[in-house]
């Protein structure tokens, strides 16, 4: 009886926590999601080449996902739905498809975290590990498995991972595992916490799985990679470094050779109010790094080898995109970013800003290995290389000058001259095609009409003698905040060798946003060309037709 | 009846815990990106002492981000001194860029906070597509209106909102 009694008296108690608890939870349970489509029809377009035929009753290209993530508390999951019915054009045809590529939970404490299904991990640079994704190249790389993070003491950060990895829409290839350390001495030492000086070290080691199914030769079947970075402050100074070794992993990349791969990066800068001054060097050898030893499309990559020329947003700078080259390159780079000061001289009412930025790469030096064996010869050890030596083969090499300048309220601009030497036979694969020498001329001014609505008019050159000669570009935008805008383009290819493709690539869009939903349509012709970003680019074959893109977010 | 009192004792300091607030903006996702100079910092920790937070996606290879930073920039001053509004802008920039941002906000003269997201998680974890992609956040580091692109003069769009936010008024569904 007694126990009854205590019961009836609890039961209260335990009806309100419960729903306490339920409505607790309902409360801070939190949805997020965002969708986006972007789709292409196809019209024949004779000019371009383009006819029935080849369209070949493909005449509409649509790429979409969706991704919707829960949260509650330290538990959280998600997943990404992808429709790819007939990629569009310059996509690998390999991500036809649609399902559920991406799908995860994770549990987040205070220094302790666990997701288990598809997750994205770099570790330091990338130059061991990186997946990633970049939806406007089709590019995904995720990991599938499992991934731990773990804080044991403030300022020392473990991470681990283990899993296969995303191939398109074909499922998961290969296995990898990994293990990163960080740790920061200023976090952890309470003498340097005040310190000027800045130090953080980091290391992690990489390993892949794959069967030898070759009769012939021994292939590793565990390849292991190492990596250690710093990161040292000092005041106004800042220098990042890390290096990464790889035992021999002979691929269809580099030929089949043993040689075991290295990779290096390095830069130093200086920051001040109102400069910033840059410098870096890179250098790759041998360096290609996917759970597939035969695969050489852009998927399956575990190491990410960042390019390290500036990344050109204006169409035609951006014309020529360097790509990195797995199997060896050296660099460095330069970039110097001043604000003259606003009420000075040169600087008027708003200051003015400059930036120089000079990037070069090279080949690196191979040597033969023994008399008997030529460089990079199939099944050997390759070749030897000097680690400092750059070899005379320049693959790139740009200058440029940016002045951007706010006159009056009406008016500014922006202002850019660069000089551009590109080595299309190796970075495109064009075997005997001359180096593409080009001067390039922008100018991109805005006029304000009122303060929500502006026009904006961009006017480019690039000169050459090579490839397909001059082209000039025109655009004319007009947007009203924070809605609207209109815009028309023109691509012309005026200085073309053959007189027959001094085409005009004219087109026109405008597009709509409120809030974050954002719809945008395109009418017109597409030039051939490579889309790069980050360290991944993507043939984008001409085309002409009606394109469209709406994305949102909730 | 031990037992029962004190699995009711738990199950209460089950919730009052769960209820519990503490100083971190559960409001946004708890990922780990980085400072300019390095250091680890978790997005949880954006705060500005129950005054409104703006925090913007751009990179380096984004032309309108740059503008909206641009334009930010020129108008910080006074919007911090009407509303005390704080802007963190997160740069997407990966491994290729992510050394080159700390000289080139530097050399622009940015007077607002820049931290580095180079594998994207955060920008995941806030569900963005595209950049620019600009939230606005309430006292209590909840999300009120977000916005993605920049044109000319999307700032006075948002400044109008900042500072009906900064007097508690509800910008009702966002």
């Amino acid at each position: 009886m007694k126990k009854f009694i205590a019961l009836l008296l609890l039961a209260p108690a335990f009806w309100l926590t419960a729903e306490a608890q339920v409505t607790d939870y309902l409360q801070r349970v939190q949805v997020h999601g965002s969708f986006q489509v972007d789709g292409q029809f196809y019209f024949p377009d004779e000019a371009l080449g383009i006819n029935d035929s080849l369209i070949n009753g493909h005449k509409i290209g649509l790429n979409g996902f969706g991704n919707i993530s829960f949260s509650i508390g330290k538990f959280s999951a998600g997943f990404r739905y992808e429709a790819m019915l007939e990629p569009i054009a310059g996509f690998d045809p390999n991500l036809y498809g649609s399902g559920f590529p991406y799908v995860w939970a994770t549990y987040t404490d205070d220094r302790f975290s666990i997701t288990v299904g598809s997750f994205y991990e770099q570790f330091g640079n990338g130059l061991v590990l990186r997946s990633y994704e970049e939806w406007a190249l089709g590019y995904d790389n995720s990991l599938n498995g499992i991934s731990v993070m773990y804080e044991p003491i403030k300022g020392l950060i473990f991470t681990g991972v283990y899993g296969t990895q995303r191939y398109f829409s074909l499922g998961h290839e290969g296995l990898i595992r990994g293990i990163d350390g960080e740790l920061n001495f200023n976090d952890m030492f309470s003498a340097m916490a005040e310190s000027k000086l800045r130090l953080i070290l980091g290391g992690s080691a990489v390993s892949k799985y794959q069967a030898d199914g070759n009769q012939l030769y021994q292939l590793p079947e565990n390849v292991a990679s190492f990596a250690g970075r710093a990161n040292i402050g000092y005041g106004k100074f800042n220098f990042t470094t890390e290096y990464a070794y790889k035992i021999n992993d002979p691929s269809a990349i580099n030929n089949y050779i043993y040689k075991p791969g290295e990779a290096f990066i390095a830069s130093l800068s200086y920051s001040t109010k109102g400069l910033g001054i840059y410098a870096q060097f890179k250098r790759t050898d041998n360096f290609s790094y996917k759970s597939d030893r035969d695969v050489t499309v852009n998927a399956l990559d575990i190491s990410y080898l960042p390019p390290i020329n500036e990344s050109h947003t204006y169409s035609l700078a951006a014309m020529y995109p360097y790509a990195t080259q797995p199997n060896g390159e050296i660099g460095f780079q330069f970039q110097i970013n001043y604000k003259v000061p606003k009420k000075s001289k040169i600087g008027g009412k708003y200051g003015m800003g400059i930036a120089i930025n000079y990037s070069q790469i090279n080949d690196i030096e191979r040597q033969q290995v023994n008399d008997t064996t030529y460089v990079n010869q199939k099944w050997t050890l390759g070749y030897e290389s000097d680690f400092f030596k750059f070899s005379k083969h320049v693959f790139y090499r740009d200058l440029s000058v940016e002045i951007d300048k706010k006159f009056n309220r009406k008016w500014k601009g922006i202002f850019k001259y660069m000089y551009q030497s590109y080595d299309i036979a190796t970075i495109e694969g064009h075997p005997g095609e001359p180096v593409i020498n080009s001067n390039i001329g922008i100018a991109d001014i805005t006029y304000k009409f009122t303060p929500r609505k502006s026009l904006r008019f961009e006017i480019q050159g690039l000169w050459t003698k090579e490839d397909m000669g001059n082209w000039t570009a025109l655009l004319l935008e007009y947007t009203i905040s924070p809605h609207w805008f209109f815009s028309a383009t023109d691509q012309w290819n005026y200085g073309n060798p053959n007189t027959n493709e001094r085409i005009h690539y004219l087109s026109a869009s405008f597009g709509y946003t409120r809030k974050a939903t954002r719809v945008q349509f395109t009418y017109g012709r597409t030039r051939e060309g490579i889309v790069c970003v980050g360290g991944v680019c993507r043939q984008v074959p001409a085309s002409s037709g009606l394109s469209f893109s709406i994305t949102t977010n909730f | 009846m031990k037992k029962l009192i004190i699995a009711s004792i738990f199950s209460i300091i089950a919730v009052l815990s769960f209820a519990q607030n503490s100083e971190k903006n559960t409001n946004l996702p708890s990922v780990n990106i980085k400072t300019l100079d390095g250091q680890t910092f978790n997005t949880q920790g954006i705060s500005n002492d129950g005054k409104p937070i703006i925090i913007s996606f751009w990179a380096l290879w984004c032309k309108p981000c740059k503008k909206e930073l641009d334009a930010f920039n020129e108008n910080i001053e006074d919007w911090q001194d009407e509303t005390g509004v704080k802007i963190f802008a997160i740069s997407i920039d990966d491994s290729r860029s992510t050394a080159k941002v700390l000289p080139f906000v530097s050399g622009k003269d940015w007077e607002f906070e820049v931290l580095l997201d180079p594998n994207g998680d955060f920008k995941r974890g806030m569900n963005v597509n595209m950049i620019p992609h600009t939230f606005l956040l309430d006292g209590n580091g909840k999300i009120v209106y977000q916005h993605t692109s920049y044109y000319e003069g999307d700032e006075y769009e948002l400044y109008e909102l900042v500072k009906k936010v900064a007097n508690g008024e509800n910008l009702g569904k966002h």
